[in-house]
This record gives C-alpha cells, structure tokens and sequence, in this order.
C-alpha cells in the first residue's frame, strides 16, 4: 500500500473512532502532548491504562464473584477506571463506569454485574480499535512516513 | 526539543496512581516546567523536609535517601499539585500541612480531583488552595499556574510579600449594609443628606420590586 494511502487509511479509521463515540477530545488532548521529544508518548500511556485496567477487572470480577460483595472494595475500582478512561479519551468506557458506580451506591449485586459485563465490552473494544491504530502508526513509520496530524472538522 | 528558559519553574507533583503521575508530569513538561513526582504526601513532605507529626524525634533516624535530605535545600519548589483523593494523607491534609508551615505556606498549592464535589471545592480553596482542578487536566488549564509560580518568584527576589486581597466578600455585602442603614434611617424619619445617588438608587429598587425584603430589627417601612 502505498504511503499516501496508509496515512489516509489512519486518519479515516481515527475519525471513525470519534464518530463512533469511542473515543472523545480528550484523546486529542493526549495527542497535544506527543512530540519530537516524547514520540511514543500516547501509546506508552495508553499501554499503561491497558495494564492498569486489565488488573482491575481481573479484581472487579473476583469481588464480585464473593458471597457476600464488599462494596467499599468495589467502588474504589471502578472509580479508577473511569478516572484513566476518562483521562485517556475512552468515552464509552468511562460512561459505562459512571452507570456502574450508581449501581454500586445502591449495592445492587445483580446491576453491578450487568455493568461490569458493559464496562468489559467497552473496554475490549476501545482496546481493540486503538491496537490497530497503533498497527497502522507503525507501519507509517516503517515505511518512512510521518504520523499526519488529526484534524477534525466536527 | 524545547526551549529551555533560565528561570524554570519547578512543580512537585503528588498522585498515588501511576497513570496519572505520567499525565500530570508531561502536562507539565509540555508547560516548560521541571517536574518531581511523587506517590504520595507523606514522601511530598519527606522531600520538603517536613517530618510527619507521628515520626519519631530521633535526629538520626532517616528514612530517606541522601537525594531526598538535600532536595528542599538544592531545589526551589515554585507549586505543589495534588491528587486530593489519595491513600493515607489526602490532597487536603497535605495542603493544610503546608500551609501551617512557616516555611513552605507561600508554596502555591493546587488540588485535582476527577470528582466535581462542590463542598470539597471551597473547602481546599478556603484551606489556601490556589486553584481546583477537575480531572482529567488539560494543556489549558496550566496556563493558569505561571502567575502563582510568578509570585513566589517575585517574592524571593524583592523580599517583599505580595499579598492579594480578595475584595469580592467586601462587595458583596455592603449593599446590604446600605439598604439596612437606609431602612434604619426611614424609621427614626432622619434625611440623611450625604446620601449617595448609589444608596438612594439602591434604596428605590428595593423598595419598588415589592418583592420579600430580607427583614432586619423587624424593620417594616411603608411608602
């Protein structure tokens, strides 16, 4: 595939995300911040959120999963995921994260696990969607070409 | 590639969850600032110098490496950000520390939080909180930082304390004064000649919306 084309490709499949509502302008933000001295920096802190919130829903779904759920270890959980979702621009995983704190509020077991299934498909999702992103920076790079600027006329 | 001024700021940076560490620090170095981050207050007073009030009074016990003990003494701190939700010590309890200490007060301190509590809000701003911001931090929202790092700048060059009254609370009630006074005047019948054209303009329009006066010395005027 020619050069032209790939950076083409990237920035359709980026816009595609916004539309989709997967990700939002924070993510931008996070781009901002990415430059000639810090290149990799949106892959290596959104590395990090994958990291963290792989952990956490590994514990989520253990508290859960208890006869008796503590509520006070559940909530702070899902506080931080919808924190670092929020700060890295996954819009749909932090809004499935705020409908999940209302049912930890209620200590509603069976509404917590209803979103806790939501919040993992979000998050699969966006996981999923900026993984291929990454793949298609990369092979930009590969072939000797810039990362084009987002520009977003919506 | 950044352009490296003389006099760069210096902001310590306290958040107990990694993620956020490595935002709020290239946030900041975006901003041209020089950046310490740290997991928590207890180790944001450590760098400082100051001790926790449950510490031993051991002057040989240290827990701390060499590169902290000569931090507060090698590195000019201009503005402390906290996470105000953060294990142990809160962003909160590390801003009072500061501000009760004689030599770290005029650190400007700032507080973040992904959580919009309007009580916690005034609460830090009232504690001395320069600013409260709402996580997820943003490139814009720094830009409001370089005035409180300014002043502590400022301050250590002229010596001089550089102290801003806030007069919005002065404001805000001397109209009511003035419509008390007024009321108080209408009832011992006294004309008061150095009335202002403010005062009795203030006095008409609370008296011609007809709507609920706040009541004062069971005041009661009729016109």
């Amino acid at each position: 595939m020619e050069l032209v084309q790939m950076q083409k490709s990237l920035q359709d499949y980026t816009k595609s995300l916004f539309l989709d509502g997967v990700l939002d302008s924070q993510f931008l933000q996070l781009q901002q911040l990415q430059d000639e001295s810090n290149p990799d920096f949106v892959s290596q802190v959104v590395t990090l959120f994958f990291q963290d919130s792989d952990r956490i829903l590994n514990d989520l779904s253990l508290s859960l999963d208890q006869q008796v759920v503590d509520f006070k270890k559940v909530d702070p959980h899902v506080h931080q995921l919808k924190g670092s979702s929020s700060s890295i621009g996954a819009q749909r995983v932090k809004n499935a994260c705020v409908v999940f704190r209302n049912f930890c509020e209620q200590q509603n077991v069976e509404g917590c696990h209803r979103c806790l299934q939501q919040v993992k498909k979000e998050y699969y999702l966006v996981k999923n969607r900026l993984e291929t992103l990454f793949k298609l920076e990369q092979q930009i790079v590969a072939s000797g070409g810039m990362i084009p600027a987002m520009e977003l006329g919506f | 590639m950044g352009v490296v001024t003389e006099s760069q700021f210096h902001v310590l940076a306290v958040d107990d969850s990694l993620f956020d560490r490595k935002m709020i620090e290239r946030l900041l170095q975006k901003s041209s600032c020089q950046v310490t981050t740290v997991d928590s207050g207890s180790k944001a007073l450590e760098l400082l110098g100051l001790r926790e009030s449950n510490e031993s009074d051991d002057p040989n016990a240290t827990s701390t490496s060499p590169f902290v003990c000569n931090f507060a003494q090698e590195v000019e701190i201009n503005l402390i950000i906290t996470d105000y939700c953060m294990p142990g010590m809160t962003g909160y309890d590390l801003l009072k520390r500061v501000k009760e200490s004689a030599a770290f007060r005029s650190i400007p301190v700032v507080i973040m939080s992904s959580e919009n509590v309007p009580a916690r809000i005034s609460r830090c701003l009232e504690e001395g909180a320069e600013e409260f911001f709402l996580k997820p931090v943003k490139l814009a929202d720094l830009t409001k930082l370089k005035p409180h790092m300014m002043k502590t700048k400022l301050k250590k060059e002229s010596e001089k304390p550089a102290e801003e009254v806030k007069p919005e609370i002065e404001e805000e009630e001397s109209p009511v004064i003035e419509i008390l006074t007024l009321h108080q005047e209408l009832e011992s019948e006294q004309q008061e000649p150095m009335l202002s054209n403010n005062k009795r303009k203030a006095m008409e329009e609370a008296i011609s919306t007809g709507r609920s006066r706040p009541k004062y010395n069971d005041i009661t005027t009729s016109v």
